[in-house]
């Protein structure tokens, strides 16, 4: 249908990996520079050090880092699956019960006054050293943006189509399941994937103030040791985790919501033509 | 088959009541195809609305089959402006959606979807999702998807009112063809005067608020109803008729 629009698939191809190229290079020239800023300042490995410093701890300490890095996915996950667990059906209760919403909603809106990180020393009282507080302060950081998201892909709906499906005699929970929430689907997405970098912040704010293992635990010791190489080198699997996992979302989204993507590209397209 | 007796429909608002509908009286008979043209903000689809059910008049009644309408209306089958398509269901599932909201079964109705996006010349796009198609074409579905389950009564708000002239004329012959000898009775709200002359048995003309029915007008022609008929010259009267009552209405001027 839009073949002639989209352009020869060869030449996509090359386009999409020119894309790739600048921002790979700009990368590149930074870590060049960064070395060559260490070697002609000789400033001091305490504050700066060299990329291949990092490199270096990296694998010396690959050991460690692998370790350490699975408590820490561990706690991520968990907490964002807690956090969707706790988070859609609240969610759903809000969009279909004005009562609920009416007690409800607004202390929630309202909580998030509250600094979620500040909490963490509160949960490490009540629940001690280890991986519970972790997986708490991930969940507690992570599910704000579910629920907004996933009300709001509730009530993105035209209201004819719940006319539709009333004049079809439909029962609420048929609305619900085969309307409402297959139409919340995108807006969820795109809460989830907010609440999944929140996710990895609150895991390592959460093994940063007390836990004895986990990538913030050694972020912690590493720096307590004035070894700024491990501490660069614990961020390099940080990020490289956070990629991963945020990635894992994206990747879902595109196998479970194929139509999601393209409708609204042809609806963009559409209000453009 | 449709009565419509006193029919008020009241909004508040905050400059005060809005009179949507004025003593709307209106009876529809058993494979009539009506249709009600008026200005904008007239009241004809909350009129339709009101008829299917989903909104309740604030004085007077509707019945139906002598049945007086107080909740939604299921035996019936509806078309808005908007297709209002799932996109995430392929054609055929969007019309098998009517059957699935049902509670009937699927398997039964099948055949019959495709038999009706075959007559609407959409044969061989039950797999295409409604993203790849073209806004006449997500309209046909929505009408097949309103058909499927073989309703006694259709209600058409503004069906084609976002179609261009061509595509929108298409679809005229095509719900003819759609509705012929089904003896199906058809509401059918519009905008377009020569549409409305063109499909009906019967034109209802409404004033602007507060909607009321200012005109009822029979149409019959000896001659078949293709798109050529709309130059013959008992066409051209109605159109007149109708513009000179909207003229009357202050409405139109000159």
């Amino acid at each position: 249908m839009n073949g002639a629009a989209r352009g020869a698939p060869e030449k996509r191809i090359v386009t999409r990996m020119a894309d790739r190229l600048y921002p790979t290079a700009t990368f590149i020239g930074a870590i060049v520079l960064w070395q060559l800023v260490v070697i002609v300042t000789g400033i001091h490995a305490i504050v700066l050090p060299a990329p291949t410093a990092v490199i270096e701890s990296m694998t010396s300490a690959f050991g460690t880092l692998a370790h350490n890095a699975l408590p820490t996915v561990l706690a991520i996950v968990v907490g964002f699956v807690g956090a969707v667990a706790v988070g859609v059906p609240l969610a759903i209760l809000i969009a279909a019960s004005p009562t609920f919403e009416k007690s409800f909603y607004p202390l929630l809106l309202g909580s998030q006054g509250v600094p979620k990180v500040a909490m963490a020393p509160i949960l490490i009282v009540w629940f001690g050293f280890g991986f519970l507080p972790k997986i708490l302060i991930a969940m507690l950081i992570a599910f704000f943006p579910i629920v907004i998201d996933t009300v709001a892909g509730l009530r993105s709906i035209d209201p004819n189509y719940i006319h539709l499906a009333r004049s079809m005699g439909a029962s609420r929970s048929k609305i619900y399941w085969r309307l409402l929430l297959p139409n919340a689907l995108p807006h969820m997405f795109a809460g989830f994937k907010v609440a999944m970098a929140l996710a990895i912040v609150g895991a390592i704010v959460g093994e940063m103030v007390g836990a004895n293992n986990g990538l913030g635990y050694v972020l912690v010791v590493a720096n307590g040791n004035l070894d700024m190489a491990l501490v660069f080198a614990t961020l390099v699997w940080l990020v490289v985790i956070s990629l991963l996992l945020t990635g894992a979302i994206e990747v879902t989204e595109r196998i479970l919501l194929p139509w999601s993507r393209k409708s609204r590209n042809e609806g963009l397209a559409r209000t453009i033509r | 088959m449709i009565e419509i007796s006193n029919v008020n429909k009241s909004f508040p608002t905050k400059d005060g009541t809005v009179v949507a509908l004025d003593n709307v009286e209106l009876d529809i008979g058993k494979g009539d195809f009506v249709s009600i043209v008026g200005p904008s903000g007239c009241g004809k689809s909350t009129l339709m609305m009101c008829v299917a059910g989903l909104a309740q008049p604030s004085a007077g009644r509707i019945t139906i089959e002598n049945q007086q309408v107080t909740g939604p209306v299921t035996d019936v089958g509806i078309v808005f402006q908007d297709a209002l398509l799932l996109d995430w269901r392929n054609v055929l599932d969007n019309v098998l959606f009517q059957i699935e909201m049902r509670g009937l079964p699927k398997a039964d109705y099948r055949d019959r979807a495709l038999a009706l996006l075959k007559r609407v010349g959409l044969a061989s796009f039950e797999n295409k999702y409604p993203w790849e198609l073209s806004g006449g074409m997500r309209q046909r579905v929505a009408l097949c998807r309103a058909l499927v389950h073989d309703p006694p009564l259709l209600l058409m708000d503004e069906p084609f009112g976002a179609l261009d002239t061509l595509t929108r004329d298409q679809m005229n012959i095509d719900l003819l063809n759609l509705c012929e000898g089904g003896n199906k009775t058809v509401l059918f709200i519009t905008h377009s005067i020569s549409e409305a002359i063109f499909l009906s048995d019967r034109v209802i003309v409404m004033s602007q608020r507060p909607g009321r029915v200012v005109e009822d007008i029979r149409i019959s022609f000896d001659e078949e109803r293709k798109l050529d008929i709309r130059s013959i010259p008992r066409f051209v009267e109605y159109e007149k008729r109708i513009y000179h009552t909207f003229r009357k209405l202050g409405v139109l001027s000159g």
